[in-house]
């Protein structure tokens, strides 16, 4: 399957599992939203330049917001959570010219802990600016850090068990960058 | 000039985020202000199709519930037929002169329309269901829904063939409602803490209430006819500070699995509306 149909069977696929599952759940606490559309960003290939990394997450962001009825809102937190990420992504590769050799970030291309540092500061990225952009509208502080917190919390276990039922495997390609 | 493009060459990048960042929080923001957003008819329509194909699926496992919803509702109807009916004056006598038009004759002044739940949220600080009637089949803004169990939410945004709805469980709503027992009136709300409970503002402290009454809507709030039950109360917050009880009420609707609803259209709202805006002008 080329990457560009994955990718597009992917986009569908994540906003329709946040959709349909993770937002159909019955509420645990006021501080816990399951979220996990997000990793389509960080699934994405290196080799994509950053303007198209972000026009790319604008528009799934925009598409979860049409369904959810806040337009801007998670568009907004994929925008910033994409125009960090090679930032991050360049501060963690551990070995030298793995965005060359491997497609797209994941644990066998950059190593489980790198790889699992990486998707914690997105995720407390996104996070952090999707809770303050609700917080500005009504919240308390406490609302801000305790919801920072518990989603960040339950977003890693939801990409941990993503990572480990859906294992992609990374094939090694030579060094013709 | 050619620094100027040297700079934007080099932060082209950072220039195309802050671009996308405007946008976004401009649809946010300009949202959250007026509850209109871009291309939000031509998307509600997109959604809302996915949204029925999806609820389609699911209706069929909830049949049992929403039967029961039903024959609860045609019991409670059977048992006050008249309710939706109203006079316009008082009760004092009229002697008719010359006057050939009765003018305490009833009128219609609200009608309701059945709809279908397609899409549904809880989890969220703004919370909206949509369902598959829109301004085709005479659905409007500021209009109530009502389910089978108790007020829903009032119509915020139409499209053409679907319409969604700003739930209880919204941050911005807002309803008059009353004590069935007293009569006394209070401003529904939610605090944003837990889907399973609203909170109730501004009941007097005179006001005799025990957990477990009734709270039904009041007919001032010129959304909903009077008497549509909203929920029990199942906390009394006492606070020595003030004059008003805060009250924690169970909404008698079950936001998990509503199916089926009504849209309440009230024939006189553009004219009570328009009498009440003009007359708070004057005082301003």
């Amino acid at each position: 399957m080329s990457e560009l149909l994955k990718n597009i069977l992917r986009f569908i696929l994540f906003i329709f599992v946040q959709v349909f599952i993770l937002f159909k759940m019955p509420p645990l606490h006021r501080f816990i939203t399951p979220y996990l559309y997000y990793l389509y960003i960080l699934w994405l290939p290196f080799s994509m330049t950053r303007a198209s990394l972000m026009g790319v997450a604008f528009i799934f962001g925009l598409s979860l917001d049409y369904f959810m009825h806040t337009p801007g809102l998670h568009a907004a937190a994929c925008v910033l959570i994409a125009y960090l990420r090679p930032f991050v992504v360049n501060m963690l590769i551990s070995q030298e010219g793995a965005d060359k050799n491997y497609l797209s970030p994941s644990i066998t291309s950059m190593g489980w802990a790198p790889y699992f540092t990486y998707v914690f500061v997105l995720t407390l990225f996104h996070h952090g600016y999707l809770v303050f952009l609700e917080w500005m509208s009504f919240g308390s502080f406490l609302y801000f850090i305790g919801k920072v917190v518990a989603t960040t919390g339950i977003s890693m276990l939801l990409i941990l068990l993503t990572e480990l039922l859906f294992f992609r495997k990374e094939k090694f390609r030579t060094n013709t960058v | 000039m050619r620094n100027v493009f040297l700079f934007i060459r080099k932060y082209s990048n950072f220039l195309f985020f802050l671009l996308l960042q405007i946008i976004a929080l401009g649809f946010l923001f300009r949202y959250n202000k007026y509850h209109e957003a871009a291309f939000m008819n031509v998307a509600g329509e997109f959604t809302g199709s996915i949204n029925q194909r999806y609820s389609k699926v699911e209706y069929y496992f909830r049949l049992r519930n929403i039967n029961e919803q039903l024959a609860a509702e045609n019991l409670r109807l059977n048992q006050m037929l008249r309710e939706n009916y109203e006079r316009p004056a008082g009760n004092e006598k009229t002697i008719l002169d010359t006057v050939l038009t009765d003018s305490l004759r009833e009128i219609k002044k609200y009608t309701w329309l059945g709809a279908q739940v397609v899409g549904s949220s809880v989890n969220t600080q703004v919370n909206f269901i949509t369902i598959h009637r829109g301004t085709l089949q005479d659905v409007h803004p500021n209009m109530g829904v009502v389910s089978p169990q108790g007020i829903v939410g009032i119509v915020l945004n139409v499209s053409d063939n679907y319409a969604s709805v700003m739930t209880l469980l919204h941050r911005q709503f807002k309803v008059v409602v009353k004590l069935k027992n007293g009569g006394e009136r209070g401003t529904i709300e939610w605090d944003g803490i837990s889907p399973t409970y609203v909170s109730l503002k501004d009941i007097p402290k005179s006001a005799k209430l025990k957990n477990g009454d009734s709270v039904v809507t009041s007919q001032t709030s010129s959304i909903f006819p009077g008497n549509l039950m909203v929920g029990t109360i199942s906390e009394i917050v006492d606070d020595k500070s003030s004059n008003f009880y805060t009250l924690k009420v169970k909404p008698a609707t079950n936001f998990f699995n509503v199916e089926y609803v009504y849209v309440i259209a009230n024939a006189q709202y553009s004219e009570q509306k328009k009498l009440e805006d003009s007359t708070r002008k004057k005082f301003q």
